[in-house]
């Protein structure tokens, strides 16, 4: 896999002599055009080209709105409203960024589910899922400085919580604290180092996911049946195979991108941060955008802070280890009958998890909220290394152009022309 | 895998047995009452004549407590709200006083223009909640968004829905809160600088029943009737849907762009998907879903 060649070939002279210098386009060729695609991969598989289109949408409108905005606590609030009424499609910009953010959020965690049942953490790619998780905690980092620079109550107020969840890191928490806040509470120092680092951040996920997308091209992608290529018949290359699937697929998740934009603007907001920040004022519940819900209902399932604090990060932590908790050689759950439903039941109580976070943190909500933080961290702790060592996987195709067209039958057609990066020839 | 199986079930059950069970005991205070308004839904338009109706009531009730500060008045005359032509919008403006220096440095006043924005009511926060017991009244231009009630599950979730969605929670609280004065029930205490509202989370507000019967003139049509009652349901619905409109004053801009961007993706889409059905028909198709039957052997 790892051993595809560089199949550009330059022709004119001006590509030879760039070529011969920086072999930038025989990069981008290997990388996008002769690149070797599993054959049976399904639509989960576009959620990669939708994340870097989600990526750039935000980077594009971020820019174009920090062209208009005013990170001062006197003024945010209100510059975000000269945005929404004077900016030219200042309303369209906001939206498209504030809706964006969820939408990116939506991608990454089918993305990550299908890590998940597909098993595309382990051996080889444990180095490119890890990239994976730290994109995340990156995202959720932006996600949340972001959230924080309307000014709007739920922004003060969840900026409060959550820097003060900072502070109750042993040792380091009070400084790490009072240098995110500049200050001795959140206020407009804070607001400003917030912008600063929302502008920063992107660009540095921007640069994880060249090293996500780099490490890709040397594993190869997993796929739905778990097995490698093993013939250029289990392979199409990546233009025009995956190009068009993945721009049909970006299309797609644009119609649903623009549904929310249009017609739902700000269903996946608060009314609360249409009142501008009141240090005064606590609102009735401080609730975190809902990517956040999961976490944070685990965070309120512990009765002390710190616990809460330690568990919380633990959960997207854990997430890390999951190529060495998972003691199962089969990688696809499509072969793991009972790993499974443990999957599933995993994915409902991440569901549940999320519901809980937006719920009051008394009664039966608590008891429940405990329920299943304590069967999410079972779920890599215990569920992942025993169900690998006892379950009897059903058995694996011997190809993946097996599991496409079934057992002992010819195709029409090959997948990777052997040694040629040009259009795949009719007959295998 | 039997015990699996009945493992999961358990504890989902469990889970959503224990968070249905809170859920009900939530609910109290009663939901304010849906309204037809003009403008809801995907071709939804603002009603011109309600808006200039609302925007009346505004100005003769609500404005001497609530101040509109992001609201300018050049913006009656743009497309997509209240629809009050440029000379009208300009003999408005003059009407108010607007403070600014002079060259010379003193404070000064000057009748507004059309680029002004509202004057408050009051100098500062601080007299507008001297002059109201205690709380600033809160400004109009974003209440419409910055309000809200709970829907509950499974509303919640098919409000985000089109067709059967729904995002005039905050217009139909205001609407709601502004005719909910009643009379509070036997034996519930009102403090004195409190008035019992029947959709106001707690019931006790401090804004005083603002509207009445009769208090505002409408507009008579050729026979000399009103067009409209002149009620304080009437009142209550066309402020709202004021309302609604500073709160988001592209709102029918945003609407028609949407439906052109989603017909435009749509068919879009569709070309893509038969682009691709062509290319991928040279190595035989593809396979879609998770589809784990067809990746098992047999």
């Amino acid at each position: 896999m790892s051993a595809h060649a560089n199949t550009y070939v330059p022709k004119s002279r001006v590509a030879k002599w760039f070529e011969s210098r920086l072999p930038l386009v025989g990069l981008v060729h290997s990388s996008f055009v002769a690149f070797p695609v599993p054959r049976n991969l399904n639509y989960f598989w576009t959620f990669g080209a939708i994340l870097i289109a989600m990526l750039m949408s935000q980077i594009v409108t971020g820019i174009w709105l920090a062209m208009h905005y005013d990170p001062s606590a006197a003024n945010a609030f209100n510059s975000v409203e000269h945005i929404m009424r004077d900016v030219n499609y200042g309303w369209l910009l906001r939206y498209m960024h504030a809706n964006g953010a969820s939408m990116f959020f939506v991608a990454v965690y089918i993305h990550m589910f299908r890590a998940l049942y597909y098993g595309s953490y382990k051996a080889p790619r444990e180095i490119l899922y890890i990239l994976g998780v730290i994109i995340y905690l990156l995202m959720m980092a932006t996600a949340f400085l972001g959230y924080t620079l309307p000014w709007g109550q739920m922004s003060f107020w969840g900026a409060t919580v959550i820097t003060s969840i900072l502070g109750a890191i042993p040792i380091v928490g009070e400084t790490i604290q009072s240098l995110l806040w500049g200050g001795y509470s959140v206020g407009s120092p804070t607001l400003n180092r917030f912008f600063s680092l929302h502008y920063l951040l992107p660009f540095m996920i921007l640069g994880v996911v060249v090293l996500h997308v780099w490490a890709l091209h040397v594993t190869g992608q997993n796929n739905p049946a778990g097995i490698p290529i093993k013939s250029s018949k289990d392979a199409v290359p990546f233009t025009p195979y995956a190009t068009v699937k993945d721009v049909f697929a970006t299309v797609v998740f644009g119609i649903f991108f623009a549904y929310w934009i249009f017609y739902q603007p700000n269903y996946l907001g608060h009314a609360d941060n249409y009142v501008p920040a009141n240090a005064a004022v606590t609102p009735a519940h401080i609730v975190p955008e809902w990517y956040f819900l999961p976490f944070y209902a685990i965070l309120r399932a512990v009765p002390d802070k710190l616990g809460g604090v330690i568990l919380m990060f633990s959960a997207v932590i854990i997430l890390a280890f999951a190529p060495w908790l998972d003691t199962s050689r089969v990688r696809s759950a499509n072969y793991r009958p009972i790993y499974r439903q443990f999957f599933w039941l995993f994915v409902v109580v991440t569901i549940l998890l999320g519901w809980l976070g937006a719920k009051p943190p008394e009664g039966g909500y608590v008891i429940a909220a405990r329920l299943c933080t304590a069967y999410y961290f079972l779920h890599f702790l215990v569920v992942m290394p025993l169900v690998g060592l006892f379950e009897t996987p059903d058995r694996l195709p011997d190809s993946i152009l097996e599991s496409v067209t079934g057992p002992g039958k010819q195709v029409s057609g090959s997948g990777m022309p052997a040694g040629a990066a040009a259009a795949p020839s009719s007959k295998g | 895998m039997k015990t699996t199986r009945l493992l999961a079930a358990t504890l989902v059950a469990a889970t959503l047995g224990i968070t249905l069970a809170s859920a009900e005991e939530e609910h109290g205070a009663p939901q304010p009452p849906r309204q037809a308004w003009s403008y809801a839904g995907m071709f939804g338009r603002f009603d011109q004549a309600q808006l200039q109706r609302g925007f009346q009531v505004y100005r003769e009730v609500c404005s001497s407590c609530h101040s509109m500060n992001l609201v300018r008045f050049r913006n009656l005359s743009e497309p997509g709200g209240p629809g009050f032509s440029a000379a009208q919008v300009k003999a408005l403006a003059a009407e108010y006083k607007v403070k600014e220096q002079n060259d010379s440095g003193e404070d000064a006043e000057r009748p507004a223009r059309a680029a002004d924005a509202f004057p408050p009511p009051f100098p500062n926060e601080k007299a507008a909640a001297a002059a109201n017991g205690g709380k600033a009244p809160p400004d109009f231009s974003v209440l419409a968004k910055a309000r809200t009630f709970e829907r509950g599950f499974p509303k919640f979730l098919t409000d985000a829905l089109p067709v059967v969605g729904y995002t005039e929670h905050g217009v139909d609280y205001i609407h709601a809160v502004l005719d909910g004065y009643e009379d509070p029930p036997a034996g519930k205490d009102v403090p004195s600088g409190t008035y019992y509202n029947k959709y106001y989370p707690g019931h006790l507000i401090a804004m005083p029943k603002p509207l009445s019967d009769g208090q505002v003139t409408y507009a008579k049509n050729d026979k000399g009737e009103p067009v409209v009652p002149e009620t304080v349901n009437q009142y209550a619905t066309d402020v709202a849907a004021f309302m609604a409109w500073t709160a988001e004053p592209h709102m029918m801009a945003r609407k028609a762009l949407g439906l052109r961007v989603i017909l435009f993706l749509i068919v879009l889409s569709g070309l893509l998907y038969y682009v691709k059905k062509k290319i991928w028909a040279k190595v035989g198709g593809e396979v879609h879903g998770l589809q784990p039957e067809l990746h098992k052997t047999h």
